[in-house]
Formats: structure tokens, C-alpha cells, sequence
């Protein structure tokens, strides 16, 4: 009988965690930052029905890069257990952080036990009464979380795109700067070539603290071409 | 995938919450059957009454009075029977009062999962037909007293026009092309109705009959509740269109209520056949 080859415990972690962080970095970048009436998720996906971005709750979004069948799955799993919670309760006991703990779990459990980590990166935001209420979640791969104030870049080429919006990004900027900020950091490092992106290659949504019960809505085409052009 | 969440959570195909709920915790889904001896439940659990909806040239109007009765008692002088269901469909109740709230919520929440898993909401027959089913499932409860009877109205985007769903205790669902009316003040409510509607009544108008049909109802139904002028008590009318659904304000209301009011003191018996309408 043959004995198989040990492998060392950090080996096997960073193996899977290389794997994932390649899978992540493949795809295209989606950014996720706070404005004065709420936040804004920024995604370059030319797909109008393949969404990167969506609504969990009244007050709650999900934005997600990597494997579109790994991410939707959490994302269906999130409305059931956002749902199951403000059926059995109440609709104001379901929380960003609650959901963002239920990922976390998720995340670390496949990270560690499943064959293949998923290869998804997720923010689950929450939009507050007041901007210093607001919450941003950012999960990793491997089940970690980040409580993040701001702004987060995830996915394609975040590093740099992070590194900008530390700089660029302030408090209380409208919902017109901050497409066109997200847009042109997108457009800039989506690939080696700088390029503009167009409203037709963009998906935009945003939680809008102002809208009564449910804030997340969709920004059609028509009304990113006008915030881009303002 | 074997995933943090129970199995249930991670099924792929269902966009129902209800099949979700089922499959995951079914103690949680409103009543289906129980182990009362039949008949008994009725007189001690409230009931709600009179529901009318009447189709306009622009959707729909529906509208209920405020009193639940438990037996010879009124449990509750300010119930809200009328509710949207979501942006586009309204849901009025009559029966139990306790399961019907519920089971206004669940499917209240079953339109919003489907929409937000499916990205797209139902289609206004499909609305129609899942509060079918769901209804099925409370028989057990209604052959023991406990029926719960809705009344489902809402503007077909598709099809650009407004249109009215009645069911009955098993689920049975008909489509009423005029108008309707569900609870103990029915039979009344739909006489009045008969007399005041017209096909391609203004909405504006159409409110001013559903008013008065509900009025007719509380004249000759002891367990529909007329408009109490005295703790500003007044009707909940609803209106869908292809603006979407929405609840009448009471100041919407109040002005309406008593200018019907008033033209009652000189006619108890209210407005004569077409006249509803012009008296706002």
C-alpha cells in the first residue's frame, strides 16, 4: 500500500489561497463607495442580466467578483436567509453584520474543508439613517472580514484602484462624483491601455438612504450616461 | 456545495420563499390544519369583513371597512384590511382575521423574494395564481371554521389594464371583470355596486362608489363597520394603476367620506344609479 506524500498544512493553504486570489484577479473590478444619500456600486460588466451587484434587503446590497455560479449561489442564499429573518421577526432585525457573519462562515468553512476554496470576493453594504451609520463588509475567500469605511475595490486589478480612491475619494461627495471617480479608475485600470468606459459597458445601483423601506434601485443606462456627463 | 447554511439555503431552481420556508423551518408557515374539533373556531377568533374592488378606466380601486367582529363583539374598530402586496397588486382580506394578516405577509414576502432571486417580478397572473396555491394549503383551517377569503387586484403591465382576482376556500380562483366584493357585507356591497359602477369609471369617481358601496354594506351587515366621523375612523381605500399601488391618506379620505356623508342626510338610501360619481 502506498502512503501519500505529506503535505504541510501551510503548504496546503497557500496553495488554495493562490488559487483563489487568481481566479479573483481575472475578472473585472467592481467598486462600492459611500456618498452623501447613500451607497454606490460601480461594476464594469456589459452583461444586462448577468448582475454583479443586487438587493439582499430593504437596506442591504451585495456586490460580488469571480465565478459568477459561486457568487450567485451565496447571493440566493443570503435573500433566503434576509428573508427567513424578517419573516420569522422583523423586517428591521435583519442587519448587514448578520448576513456578513453568515458569509464569513460560509467562506471559511469551503476555504478549509471543500476540495476548492470559491473564488469569490464579496462586500455586503448597509445603508444607516446617517452616512457615519453606514457599514461596508468586505469578505475574502478564505472567510475573513474587513469592516471598511469608505470605499472598497474588489476583483481585476484592486490594488491600484485602492490606492487612488485612499487619495481621491472624501466624505460627503455626491452620487455624480463618485460614478465618475469609480468610472475613471475602472476605465484606467481595467487593462494595460487606459480606456473610458461608456454607460452601456457600466452596472451601477446604489442603497439610497433617502427612498422610504426598500433604498436599493437600479441606475438605468439613460440616467449613468447623464450622471457621467455632469 | 456543502456550505456553512443548511441545504435548503443553497437548492437551486426555487424562487419561492414559501417552498423555501416549507423545506426549512414548515412550523413557521402560517396554520395548515390543526386538531380542533371542526366548527367551534369561528365565534372565538375575529373576523374581518366587506372587501370591494372595482375596475377603472385607469386600474383598479379597493377598498375595506375597519371592523373585525368576534360573535355578537366588535374585536377591533380600526383594522386595516387593504394592503399592497407589492408595487403593483393590492391584497384586501376577509375571514380570520389572525391567519388572514399572515397569510398577507408571506405573500407579501413571496413577491419580493421571486423578484429579487429572479431579478424580475411575476407576472400579475402568476401573483394570482401562487396566492391560489397558498390558499389551498389553509383548507384544513377553513373546514373548522377558520377560512380566510382574499380579494387580489393589480395593474397588468403587460397587458396595460387593471384587473380583479376573488377566490374561495379551496383555492379556486376567478377572474371578475367589473367589479367584486368578499366578506359578510358582500351581498350588500355588490348591490350597491351594480347600481353606481360603469365600465371606464375614473378612479377618482370609482373611489366615491367604493365608498359608498361599503357605506351600503355597513347599513345592512351588522359586521361591517360604517365610517366613525367621531375618532376620524374612515375606510382604507388603495388605488393601482400604472403608477403603481398605493394607500389613500386619511386627509385623502376624510373629505370624500364626509361629503358622502352629508348628501346621506338629505338621501339616507344614498345617490341615485350614476350619480356617485359627481359628488366630490
Amino acid at each position: 500500500m502506498s502512503v501519500p506524500f505529506y503535505v504541510s498544512p501551510e503548504q496546503i493553504m497557500r496553495d488554495k489561497a493562490d488559487f483563489a486570489r487568481k481566479g479573483i484577479a481575472r475578472g473585472r473590478s467592481v467598486v462600492v463607495l459611500q456618498y452623501d444619500e447613500g451607497i454606490a456600486f460601480v461594476a464594469e460588466n456589459p452583461s444586462r442580466a448577468l448582475h454583479k451587484i443586487s438587493e439582499l434587503y430593504d437596506r442591504i446590497g451585495f456586490a460580488a467578483v469571480g465565478k459568477y455560479n459561486e457568487f450567485e449561489s451565496l447571493r440566493v442564499a443570503g435573500v433566503r436567509l434576509a428573508d427567513l429573518r424578517g419573516y420569522s421577526y422583523d423586517r428591521s432585525d435583519v442587519t448587514g453584520r448578520s448576513l456578513a457573519n453568515a458569509y464569513a462562515q460560509t467562506l471559511g468553512m469551503m476555504f478549509t474543508d471543500a476540495p476548492k476554496p470559491l473564488e469569490v470576493e464579496i462586500v455586503v453594504a448597509e445603508v444607516g439613517p446617517s452616512p457615519d451609520l453606514d457599514q461596508l463588509y468586505r469578505l475574502m475567500f478564505d472567510g475573513s472580514v474587513a469592516d471598511v469605511r469608505g470605499f472598497v475595490a474588489m476583483g481585476g486589478t484592486s490594488e491600484p484602484i485602492t490606492t487612488e480612491l485612499a487619495a481621491e475619494w472624501r466624505e460627503a461627495m455626491s452620487l455624480s462624483e463618485v460614478v465618475r471617480l469609480a468610472v475613471r479608475l475602472l476605465g484606467e485600470h481595467g487593462e494595460d491601455q487606459a480606456r473610458t468606459l461608456d454607460a452601456d459597458q457600466l452596472e451601477v445601483a446604489v442603497l439610497d438612504r433617502t427612498r422610504p423601506r426598500r433604498t436599493f434601485s437600479r441606475i438605468s443606462q439613460v440616467r449613468v450616461a447623464e450622471l457621467l456627463a455632469d | 456545495m456543502t456550505l456553512g447554511l443548511p441545504e435548503p439555503f443553497h437548492a437551486a431552481g426555487s424562487a419561492s420563499f414559501v417552498d423555501f420556508l416549507g423545506s426549512l423551518h414548515p412550523e413557521r408557515l402560517p396554520a395548515r390544519g390543526g386538531t380542533m374539533d371542526h366548527g367551534g373556531a369561528g365565534a372565538i377568533a375575529p373576523h374581518g369583513t366587506t372587501i370591494v374592488a372595482l375596475r377603472t378606466a385607469e386600474g383598479v380601486v379597493m377598498a375595506g371597512d375597519r371592523r373585525a367582529t368576534m360573535g355578537n363583539i366588535i374585536a377591533q374598530n380600526d383594522i386595516e384590511k387593504v394592503f399592497p402586496a407589492d408595487e403593483f397588486s393590492l391584497i384586501g382580506i376577509a375571514g380570520t382575521a389572525g391567519l388572514a394578516v399572515e397569510l398577507v405577509r408571506i405573500f407579501q414576502v413571496e413577491l419580493e423574494h421571486y423578484e429579487k432571486i429572479e431579478g424580475l417580478s411575476l407576472s400579475l397572473d402568476g401573483k394570482a395564481n401562487r396566492l391560489a396555491s397558498m390558499l389551498r394549503g389553509n383548507l384544513g383551517m377553513a373546514m373548522q371554521g377558520l377560512a380566510v377569503v382574499p380579494l387580489f387586484a393589480g395593474y397588468d403591465t403587460a397587458r396595460g389594464t387593471g384587473r380583479i382576482f376573488s377566490y374561495d376556500v379551496t383555492g379556486g380562483r376567478y377572474e371578475e371583470h367589473d367589479f367584486y366584493a368578499v366578506g359578510s357585507g358582500s351581498v350588500f356591497a355588490r348591490g350597491s355596486l351594480k347600481k353606481l359602477f360603469s365600465r371606464g369609471i375614473s378612479t377618482h369617481d370609482a373611489v366615491n362608489v367604493a365608498l359608498e358601496a361599503l357605506y351600503d354594506a355597513a347599513d345592512d351587515d351588522s359586521a361591517t363597520g360604517g365610517p366613525d366621523m367621531a375618532r376620524g375612523i374612515y375606510p382604507v381605500v388603495a388605488v393601482v394603476g400604472p403608477d403603481g399601488a398605493r394607500i389613500l391618506t386619511d386627509d385623502e379620505t376624510a373629505p370624500r367620506v364626509q361629503a358622502m356623508m352629508q348628501s346621506r342626510m338629505s338621501r339616507p338610501n344614498g345617490p341615485l344609479s350614476g350619480a356617485a360619481g359627481g359628488e366630490a
